[in-house]
C-alpha cells in the first residue's frame, strides 16, 4: 500500500479559508443559514469551518448540527457489513432554512442523496447547497455536484481518498491511498 | 458489530454483546421517534407478518408501530379470525403466509418452544413476541434498557420481581437479561407462584414484599395473570393485593427511592395502586415509549441479517 500528500496543512488551512469566504458571500452573516455535518468524518471540516468563521471572521452564532444518514443509505443489507448508526444531534429548525451540507469527500453521491432525504425528517429547508474538501470527479453515481469545493481530484475507484485532521490523527492532511 | 444471531427466540440464545448492540441502535432509534418525521427508509424491501396465535394489544402495537418506522411492509394475522380454528398447523400456516415472500415473522403463540420450533422448519427470520410462559425478549430488553436510562447502568443494581413468576414469560426473559448484564435479581410472590427451579437460575427468593423492597433499586411489579390461573394460587385477589400490592404509604415508607416498572396491562389497585402507577418513581410510560425503539432495533438488525443466512 503506498500513499501520496493531495494537500499538506497549509494547503489545507488555505482551502479552509477559502471556502469559509465562499460562504460569507453567499450567507453574509449566516442569520438564516444552518451548517450540518455529516456523519462520521464530515463533522470534523465542519467544525474547522465553523470555528473559522467565529473566530477569523467575526460571525457569531452559527449553527451547527451532526446528521447521521446511515438510516437512509441504500445499501442496507447490500454492503456485506452491518451499518453501524452514529449520533445525529439538530437541536434548532431547519424549516425555511438555507441548509449548507457539509462532507469531507464527495465520491458517488449516495451519502448526500441519502442526506438530502434524511434532514427532511427534520422540516423543510429553502434551500440545500453542499460544500465538499475534496471532490472526486469521475466517480458519480446521481447527479450531485458540490457548491463549494476545497479540491477536485480524480481518482480511480482502486484508490482511496484519506482526509486526516489534527484532532484524531495528529495532522492535517489530504491522502491519496492506493492498495 | 452484528448480532451473533439469525432470529430473537429469547434472552436466553443471546449474548451480552448482542444486548448491547441492541442498546446502542435504539438510541439512536429513540432520536429517530423524537424527529418531526418519525419514519426512516431503511426496511422498504423488507416484508414482515406479525402472527399472534394469542391476543395482545401493547405488544402487537408497538412491534406494529416499530416495523412501520423503519418503513417494512406488514401484515397481520390474528389466530381467532384463521384457518388455525379450523385445524390448520403452525407450520402450514407459517409456510403458506411465507410463500407471499414474508421476511420475517414476529410471533405470538401461547406454547412455550413455538418460536424456536418454527426457526428450525422455515427460512424467515424470528422475533419472538411471547411463547407461553417461557419467553418475551424484547419486553426484556426494553426493561434493562429503561433500567440503563434511569439508574445509568444496570449493572450492580439489585431489581426485584414481584407477582406471579411461575405463569410469567417477562419474568424469565428479565432475568436472563439483567444477569448478563450484571444486575442481581430477587422474586417475591406467593409460594404457589413461584416456581420450583427459580434459585436453579442464581435468582434468591421473598416471600415478604417489604423485605424485598428494601434490598431493591428497581422494583418490577408483574401483572396478576388471571386468565392463566386455571387453580387457586391464592386465596383472594384482595388478599394478594395487600401481602404483594406496592402502595403509596408502603413506597413512602421506606427510607429510599426505587424505580417501579410493570410490563402492563396494569390491573389498577391489586398488583400497584394508581398513586403509585403514576408517581415520579413510576417509569411505566417510559418502558412503552422505549419498546418501540428497543423492537425497532431489533428489527432493524435481524434485517441486516437476512442476506446472509439465505446463503
Amino acid at each position: 500500500m503506498s500513499q501520496k500528500v493531495l494537500l499538506n496543512a497549509t494547503e489545507i488551512s488555505i482551502a479552509l479559508n477559502r471556502l469559509a469566504c465562499q460562504l460569507i458571500e453567499n450567507h453574509d452573516d449566516f442569520s438564516n443559514t444552518v451548517l450540518i455535518g455529516l456523519q462520521p468524518r464530515g463533522i470534523y471540516l465542519a467544525e474547522r469551518l465553523k470555528s473559522l468563521l467565529e473566530n477569523e471572521y467575526n460571525i457569531k452564532n452559527i449553527k451547527l448540527g451532526y446528521l447521521d444518514i446511515t438510516f437512509y443509505r441504500d445499501d442496507f443489507r447490500r454492503s456485506g457489513k452491518p451499518l453501524e448508526a452514529n449520533k445525529t444531534n439538530i437541536d434548532f429548525i431547519v424549516e425555511d432554512k438555507k441548509v449548507v451540507f457539509i462532507d469531507d469527500v464527495l465520491f458517488t453521491g449516495r451519502s448526500i442523496r441519502a442526506a438530502l432525504t434524511a434532514v427532511q425528517s427534520f422540516g423543510r429547508p429553502m434551500e440545500i447547497e453542499l460544500l465538499t474538501l475534496i471532490d472526486r470527479r469521475f466517480s458519480r453515481h446521481l447527479p450531485i455536484q458540490p457548491d463549494y469545493r476545497g479540491r477536485q481530484v480524480d481518482a480511480i475507484n482502486g484508490e482511496k481518498v484519506k482526509v486526516c485532521w489534527k484532532e484524531n490523527e495528529g495532522e492535517d492532511a489530504v491522502y491519496l491511498v492506493k492498495s | 458489530m452484528e448480532l451473533s444471531v439469525n432470529h430473537l427466540l429469547g434472552i436466553k440464545y443471546i449474548t451480552e454483546a448482542d444486548i448491547h448492540l441492541i442498546f446502542e441502535t435504539a438510541d439512536h432509534f429513540k432520536e429517530v421517534i423524537n424527529r418531526p418525521i418519525k419514519k426512516v427508509p431503511s426496511l422498504r424491501d423488507i416484508t414482515i407478518a406479525n402472527l399472534f396465535f394469542e391476543n395482545s394489544t401493547r405488544t402487537k402495537l408497538s412491534f406494529e408501530l416499530a416495523e412501520k418506522r423503519l418503513s417494512a411492509d406488514v401484515i397481520n394475522f390474528a389466530s381467532s379470525s384463521s384457518s388455525v380454528s379450523k385445524g390448520e398447523t403452525l407450520i402450514d400456516t407459517v409456510n403458506n403466509i411465507l410463500s407471499m415472500k414474508v421476511d420475517m415473522v414476529v410471533m405470538r403463540h401461547p406454547n412455550p418452544g413455538a418460536g424456536v420450533f418454527l426457526s428450525k422448519h422455515v427460512k424467515a427470520s424470528i422475533v419472538n413476541a411471547g411463547d407461553g410462559a417461557h419467553e418475551h425478549p424484547t419486553q426484556a430488553l426494553l426493561d434493562a434498557y429503561s433500567i440503563l436510562e434511569k439508574l445509568g447502568d444496570v449493572a450492580g443494581k439489585n431489581v426485584v420481581i414481584v407477582g406471579d413468576i411461575l405463569h410469567s414469560r417477562v419474568a424469565l426473559s428479565n432475568i436472563f437479561a439483567l444477569q448478563k448484564l450484571g444486575a442481581s435479581v430477587k422474586v417475591c410472590g406467593p409460594r404457589t407462584l413461584i416456581p420450583k427451579y427459580i434459585e436453579g437460575l442464581g435468582v434468591t427468593v421473598e416471600t415478604n414484599l417489604r423485605k424485598a423492597l428494601e434490598w431493591c433499586d428497581v422494583a418490577n411489579m408483574l401483572r396478576v395473570q388471571n386468565e392463566r390461573m386455571d387453580i387457586s394460587y391464592f386465596p383472594t385477589t384482595r388478599e394478594y393485593t395487600q401481602q404483594f400490592g406496592l402502595n403509596k404509604s408502603l413506597l413512602d415508607s421506606l427510607n429510599k427511592e426505587i424505580v417501579v416498572m410493570h410490563p402492563g396491562p396494569i390491573n389498577r389497585g391489586v398488583e400497584i395502586t394508581s398513586d403509585v402507577a403514576d408517581s415520579k418513581q413510576s417509569i411505566i410510560l417510559e418502558q412503552v415509549q422505549n419498546g418501540v425503539a428497543i423492537r425497532m432495533a431489533v428489527i432493524y438488525l435481524l434485517a441486516s441479517k437476512i442476506d446472509h443466512h439465505e446463503d
